[in-house]
């Protein structure tokens, strides 16, 4: 692997940070001058188009859940922005929708760590040669990035937007229809965003928790981004543990392995029944030790997703928690596209008659049948996440759903309806 | 040259009419609307059969809801 120019001139050098702890060094709601301290100030205006190469080298993937190679995105919206007789400069948007109820992942690094996201946003925006930049954040975030943004001169440019409170507010399209004033609700993907997005620009939208890597690569390097996870899984993720009491937010390594997280949150893998990894759109699997890494077999890993793992506990059914999963993911269609507005409402009624004992031997093969009509037929990935869980929940729960077609339920209680 | 049918979703309502004009590469769903009848329609992109460009074209312009897009081939997404 080449490791094209190294680091950006560090104008007041301070040693890159050791070990999986990087995104919260100035501690808690740090301010600018102790997150200069902490990480040392950048020299934004040396970030050149270049610098993409070093995102390419350095193997970062999407923080926001479909882990998509970053540099890809940033180079479809470079090369977008530079075509045409009348190129328009590309628009930045920093995403911390975080619609994912049990996700506090965005909410804890923008209230924390503010100014290493908008060093971020500077440096994607410097590498598409672009101004053009904004920030779209959630009400609760809102004050600490406003005071952010108050608290240096170099990133007034950077245009605050609140996020509504939904589940599909930060899909990338959803952000662009809410910036340009519109509902935030998904647009159909005649054109891609890179091409075409905020009111025609080719449009780059990166999560939050993505630029804030963006910016401690610009600072440190390739070589130091890759020291910590491992080649398929280079870097650090920020990961919600959620469901055991008080819900956490821990940085942990690329690669990380299950077991390990939960110990580090004090919580047993060998006491728990089954785990939701990924947010409502992940994947449900029994406590095994996979690793959380978006490449790899399904065998030994599962995609970390949003980065929430959602532990159930031994006397919740699995069944009567996806169900309730289900209805709410139902709910937050945005009732535009018919299959998801019909299809993850009909998949619901059917998990719901399962999870209260229905013992009638169709409905599996019923939600099977829905998943396959349903799934890729929508403006977004709204209904291909929640066919994904749900099947996952077949598969962990195959034996809760033996046991309540007998009528029976392995659980001592009912979910948490 | 054959290339598929786009559905915006965000506009499609079921009306059927495509469903009607190209019989052959769509039915209908639960709720009435468009899906491939070989099951490899992703994302809205339904692919088009050799023979069934004209068809086609004249979904596109037929469809009140204005939702069907032909893509050509190659650029496909």
């Amino acid at each position: 692997m080449t490791t094209p120019s190294a680091a950006l001139r560090n104008v007041h050098p301070v040693p890159p940070p050791a070990g999986a702890a990087r995104l919260f060094l100035a501690g808690s709601r740090a301010g600018y001058s102790q997150h200069l301290q902490a990480y040392g100030s950048i020299d934004v205006g040396a970030v050149a188009p270049g610098f993409l190469d070093v995102v390419e080298a350095s193997g970062l993937t999407g923080r926001g859940g479909a882990a998509f190679a970053s540099w890809r995105k940033m180079a479809a919206a470079a090369q977008a922005g530079g075509r045409g007789l009348f190129s328009a400069r590309p628009v930045v948007i920093a995403n911390g929708a975080e619609g994912e109820p049990l996700s506090h992942k965005d909410a804890a690094l923008l209230a924390h760590a503010p100014h290493v996201v908008l060093d971020g946003v500077l440096v994607a925006a410097a590498a598409l040669q672009t101004s053009h930049a904004y920030i779209y954040v959630t009400a609760e975030t809102m004050p600490s990035v406003q005071s952010a943004l108050a608290e240096r001169t170099d990133a007034r440019h950077i245009r605050p937007v609140e996020a509504d409170d939904t589940f599909i507010s930060g899909e990338a399209s959803a952000v662009v229809n809410k910036i340009q004033g519109g509902p935030s609700l998904p647009l159909d993907k005649l054109r891609r965003l890179s091409d075409a997005g905020l009111r025609g620009r080719p449009t780059l939208v990166l999560n939050v928790e993505t630029l804030a890597h963006i910016g401690l690569l610009a600072r440190f390097g390739v070589d130091w981004f890759r020291s910590v996870g491992t080649a398929r899984d280079p870097g650090t993720r920020l990961v919600t543990v959620a469901g055991a009491g008080t819900d956490q937010v821990l940085e942990v390594p690329g690669d990380a392995s299950l077991h390990g997280i939960l110990r580090s949150s004090g919580i047993h893998p060998e006491e728990l029944s089954a785990v939701l990894v990924g947010g409502y759109h992940g994947r449900w699997v029994r406590p095994l030790d996979y690793r959380l890494s978006p490449a790899g077999s399904p065998e030994t890993l599962v995609r970390p997703g949003v980065g929430v793992i959602y532990v159930l506990s031994p006397d919740q059914c699995g069944l009567a928690v996806t169900a309730q999963i289900t209805e709410y993911l139902a709910g937050q269609s945005a009732r535009q596209c018919g299959p998801c507005m019909f299809g993850l409402r009909a998949m619901a009624d059917v998990l719901n008659r399962l999870a209260d004992g229905e013992r009638d031997p169709r409905l599996v093969a019923e939600l099977e049948r829905l998943g396959r009509i349903v799934s890729g037929r929508g403006s977004c990935h709204h209904p291909d996440g929640t066919v994904r869980m749900v099947s996952s929940a077949l598969e962990t729960f195959s034996d809760d759903v033996r046991e309540h077609l007998i009528g029976r339920c392995t659980r001592i209680q009912r979910g948490t309806r | 040259m054959t290339g598929s049918l786009h559905i915006d979703w965000t506009r499609c309502d079921g009306r059927g009419l495509c469903t009607e004009l190209l019989a052959t590469l769509l039915t209908r769903d639960d709720w009435g609307y468009p899906i491939s009848r070989r099951g490899d329609g992703i994302r809205g992109e339904v692919p088009i059969a050799p023979g069934h460009e004209e068809a086609a074209r004249e979904a596109v312009i037929l469809c009140p809801k204005l939702a069907l897009t032909l893509r050509p081939p190659a650029k496909s997404s």
